[in-house]
């Protein structure tokens, strides 16, 4: 038994288990050393998890690979950036618990060993370990009806997704006999033509973790989440979570299920299409930008999917560079949505950033440049995304997906534009100064997405080691 | 292979955005701010502008390649490149682009007051925008480019535009961008085919009849909205009568010249048969465009509308040229978008002259300003010819060799051309005669002052290209020579091919 192979979960559990107990103990009130020490403890994860070796533990529950650690850092930089977004929210609106950082520690620790599954039960222990910690957080607002509203929202469906995915998951046991991903891969090599109950117990999986990505059909819960939960949740909600379901969904669909490519292909490419027109066309009209956000971030999950629904090395390609561009430049779109604050009171309306243009300009650049970059306007770090993708449906032929991806772009385009429009042409009152946290993060992100086109080499040559190691 | 010694397109393409990150830290009381902005902006198209002019003086004329070229690794696992260099073709377009720019700023130097900082960093990123996309010689780059310039345009006309400034800019964004976003597809697959995104290495591809049709359609989506070709033209009278002076003249004078440049780098030597094969169909839109742009311009109220109507008759000249696929009508197609590019802009800045002391665009709004303001009524008349293409100034040179090719080519194009022409000078004239001529009917304009030295130093460049086009056009049409005939043999030697395994 390898134990140093699973140090950085190791390390991500016995800090939280510290945290607990160092939040629980004292009498005065230790948030603000807890959230430190929960950030400290996902770089130190980080780092680790860059010089974690390679092989298999657990009697092969648990696989280390380029592809872990690609999806591993993003999770881990997605999770220390929503807890930075969050700090200085949560103080200001009465909610600096140490149980907030806490979960976000538990939640990582369970999308680390998600995107470290190589069996049906270790994925579904990853997930709900995840799940569970988001159900709470969702509602962390507890005095607010809105997000105790959608923390039972979201428990109510999540739990019907792992349902789901249990079902799936037996019928998947009792055609293949075993659960580890690699005899289920032997299995399905193994046995002439297509078995009707593995497609079944695949399509299950695959809705199951659909859910999570919030891929059309099972979408419909992201709206009134995001919008209900407080905003740095939402913030976290859309980025690190989507990850780690995304690097699940490839690693059943590549993994095990690689040989049943046309199966799971036909359910991919709806989903991806569905995804795409329904992100472009229902974000359009609303009002509250969370729920745009939340719109939006369903339109992208069709583009990143339509990589996977490729099915070849290129499209994965692309999958993983669109995340990894996704997650910075949501992080940063939402670093400014949790800066909207107007005399101390919260704000959530696309029309309280008017003027932005003139009261705070560096923040309404960095919205600008977020924006177009999820419009996939060059040179923008999300142009790149979008290109990867394209390029690899018209690699493969698929020209519905590519047709349809450019069209709901432009459409798309729409409503990026209309937050342009709302911060530059519209006149409006200053919001509150904002914070120094969130300006590093506005930075950080804002910085990535501008100059990803000076420096890609090194995500690209990592997004190419991840594919290598994951289809082999 | 860099004639220069050092990598000038580079330079020239890069150099606005190092001026625009100066001004980005310029700090102090407003008005100090806006001071500095303009001078820096002002001093760095300059120095760029100086800087281009390397290009006039040590482009070898005699030879159809790619000059100046620079290449760089870029993203070698896909096979993209950073790939600059110009042939004939372009080459005047990146002068265009660096010697529109100063004078634009210099324009804006009174008539923008708020945000001054914002607005000169703008145009810096789109002088950036223009220059890498006349030198680019990968198609990802070239594309990025092409986009890229949507975004300064879009807050130039929606942050200093006119009433309507936020339709206008929603529609000039949306309408280019889908039909630029299907030219990306059509760039995939060549980059499918070619395994490299090197414009000179896809020339060597030879791409099935079938797969052209499909192909040129993507890309004639990008360019037809971009020259703009009619019916996809309505986005330009709304774009320019809300952008700010130095907007229109940008757009008019370099970027309807991108779609256009567009045919000619991609859908022309890539796509032979299907060019061919779609040729009499942009002739009909040309021809449509000819005549029933310049109908609608005879019948407009507003100077700026009927002038970007003119643009709109004018660029379909442009393309009726392009698709003669002969040598004197690409030759005409070319120098018609360069001469078009300075009378154009020059036109939409004598409009702002009158905008900046009175602040109407509205034709009956004026009369008789020849009387108060003679050097301008001479200004604006130089220019009214020009567009009107009289023998001697630089529209003439254009729209004749033009309408030779299109002869060739189909006389009845020929004669919808000249048509064009005919009502051109009809609607120039029109609004010549009433904005300059007749008797002052408003007591206001009494007081209007002429010309002041910063607007003749505007003026005296493009007055001086306006002459030296029409009266000695060789030294502009010799720079392309070699390109185009390389263009047309290329052409025809692609369309001899398959006739020939057909026999």
């Amino acid at each position: 038994m390898n134990w140093t192979l699973v140090l950085p979960e190791l390390v991500l559990a016995l800090a939280g288990l510290a945290a607990l107990v160092a939040g629980v103990l004292p009498k005065r009130d230790t948030s603000f050393a807890i959230n430190m020490g929960v950030f400290g403890a996902m770089l130190l994860a980080a780092v680790l998890v860059m010089a974690q070796p390679e092989g298999t533990a657990f009697a092969g529950q648990y696989v280390s690979d380029a592809f872990t650690r690609f999806m591993k850092l993003l999770v881990l930089a997605g999770a220390a950036l929503g807890l930075l977004v969050a700090m200085d929210w949560n103080v200001k609106e009465g909610l600096a618990k140490f149980e907030f950082p806490l979960l976000l520690l538990f939640s990582s620790l369970g999308m680390m060993v998600m995107v470290s599954a190589n069996d049906l039960i270790a994925l579904y222990l990853g997930l709900e370990l995840l799940s569970l910690s988001l159900y709470v957080i969702a509602a962390f607002n507890r005095d607010s009806e809105r997000s105790a509203e959608a923390g039972l929202k979201y428990f109510i469906l999540g739990s019907l997704a792992s349902g789901l995915l249990l079902y799936g998951a037996s019928l998947i046991y009792g055609f293949a006999g075993s659960t580890n991903f690699d005899r289920i891969a032997d299995a399905v090599s193994a046995t002439e033509g297509v078995p009707f109950g593995l497609v079944v117990g695949l399509v299950f999986v695959l809705a199951a973790l659909a859910f999570k990505v919030s891929a059309v059909p099972f979408h419909m819960w992201t709206p009134d989440v995001y919008e209900g939960a407080p905003t740095p949740v939402t913030a976290f909600f859309a980025s690190a979570p989507k990850v780690a379901a995304i690097a699940l969904l490839t690693r059943v669909a590549a993994g095990p299920f690689g040989e049943l490519v046309e199966q799971w292909q036909q359910v991919l490419i709806l989903a991806s299409l569905g995804s795409m027109i329904l992100g472009a066309l229902a974000a359009i009209g609303q009002k509250n930008i969370k729920r745009l956000m939340a719109y939006s971030s369903i339109g992208h999950i069709g583009y990143a999917l339509m990589g996977l629904a490729v099915g070849s090395d290129l499209g994965i390609r692309g999958l993983l560079l669109y995340m990894a561009i996704y997650l910075f430049t949501n992080v940063g779109a939402f670093a400014v949505l949790v800066a909207m604050r107007r005399n101390g009171r919260a704000l959530e309306g696309i029309d309280d950033l008017a003027g932005l243009g003139r009261t705070d300009p560096a923040m309404a650049l960095a919205m600008t440049v977020f924006m177009l970059s999820m419009a996939g306007i060059p040179p923008l770090a999300g142009f790149f995304g979008k290109l990867y993708v394209f390029l690899a449906a018209v690699y493969g032929g698929y020209w519905t997906l590519a047709v349809v991806g450019v069209l709901t772009s432009a459409v798309s385009a729409y409503y990026y534009l209309r937050v342009i429009k709302v911060m530059y042409f519209d006149a409006g009152e200053a919001l509150d100064a904002r914070p120094t946290s969130l300006s590093v993060v506005l930075a950080g992100t804002g910085l990535f997405t501008v100059f990803f086109f000076a420096f890609p080499a090194p995500f690209l040559a990592a997004a190419q080691a991840a594919v290598a190691a994951l289809v082999g | 292979m860099n004639a220069a010694g050092f990598p000038l397109l580079s330079l020239l393409t890069f150099l606005p955005l190092v001026g625009a990150g100066i001004i980005l830290f310029v700090r102090g009381e407003e008005a100090v701010v806006a001071s500095n902005a303009r001078w820096t902006a002002l001093w760095t198209s300059l120095i760029t502008f100086g800087l281009s002019l390397i290009l006039w003086f040590q482009f070898d004329k005699s030879t159809a390649d790619f000059q100046f070229v620079e290449q760089m690794s870029w993203m070698p696992e896909f096979g993209l490149g950073y790939h600059m260099g110009v042939d004939g073709i372009s080459v005047l377009f990146v002068l265009l682009s660096t010697a529109l720019t100063p004078l634009c700023i210099l324009s804006s130097w009174e008539a923008i007051q708020s945000r001054v900082r914002e607005y000169m960093i703008a145009f810096l990123v789109l002088e950036t925008m223009m220059v890498g996309m006349f030198s680019s010689l990968d198609v990802v780059m070239f594309y990025i480019f092409f986009e890229g310039v949507l975004i300064p345009m879009f807050l130039i006309i929606g942050v200093w535009g006119g009433a309507r400034r936020v339709y206008a800019a929603y529609k000039l964004f949306l309408y280019t961008l889908l039909g630029s976003l299907l030219m990306l597809l059509a760039m995939l697959v060549l980059w499918y085919q070619a395994g490299t995104t090197s414009i000179p290495a896809i020339f060597e591809l030879t791409i099935a009849p079938s797969t052209q049709m499909w192909l040129f359609l993507a890309f004639f989506a990008s360019f037809a909205v971009k020259v703009p070709m009619w019916p996809v033209h309505t986005w330009l009278p709304d774009a320019h009568v809300e952008a700010p002076t130095a907007g229109s003249v940008i757009l008019a004078g370099v970027l309807l010249k991108m779609g256009a440049y567009g045919f000619l780098r991609f859908s022309l030597p890539l796509l032979p048969q299907a060019t061919e094969w779609f040729a009499p169909l942009i002739f009909a839109l040309s021809v449509v465009a000819v005549v029933y742009t310049s109908l609608v311009a005879l019948a407009q109220e507003d100077m700026k509308k009927l002038i970007a109507y003119s643009s709109v008759a004018h660029m379909g000249i442009v393309t009726i040229g392009i698709f003669t696929l002969n040598h004197q009508g690409i030759s005409g197609a070319i120098f018609q978008m360069l001469s078009h590019g300075v009378v154009s802009g020059a036109l939409f800045l004598c409009v702002g002259v009158l905008y900046d002391r009175v602040h109407s665009r509205e034709i009956a709004r004026y009369g008789g300003v020849a009387k108060i303001m003679p050097s301008y009524a001479m200004v604006f008349m130089l220019f009214t010819m020009g567009s009107v293409a009289l023998p001697g100034t630089a529209g003439f040179p254009g729209e004749f060799l033009v309408i030779v090719g299109a002869w060739h080519a189909n006389p009845w194009v020929a004669f919808g051309a000249a048509l064009g022409m005919i009502l051109g000078a009809g609607y120039m004239l029109y609004l010549y005669r009433r904005v300059v001529f007749s008797k002052i009917t408003r007591e206001d304009l009494k007081a209007l002052l002429d010309l002041s030295p910063r607007e003749y130093v505007t003026f005296a460049p493009l007055i001086l290209l306006t002459l030296w086009m029409g009266i000695y056009p060789s030294s502009f049409l010799s720079f392309f020579e070699a390109s185009v005939a390389a263009l047309v043999s290329r052409h025809e030697a692609a369309m001899a091919l398959p006739r020939l395994a057909g026999m």
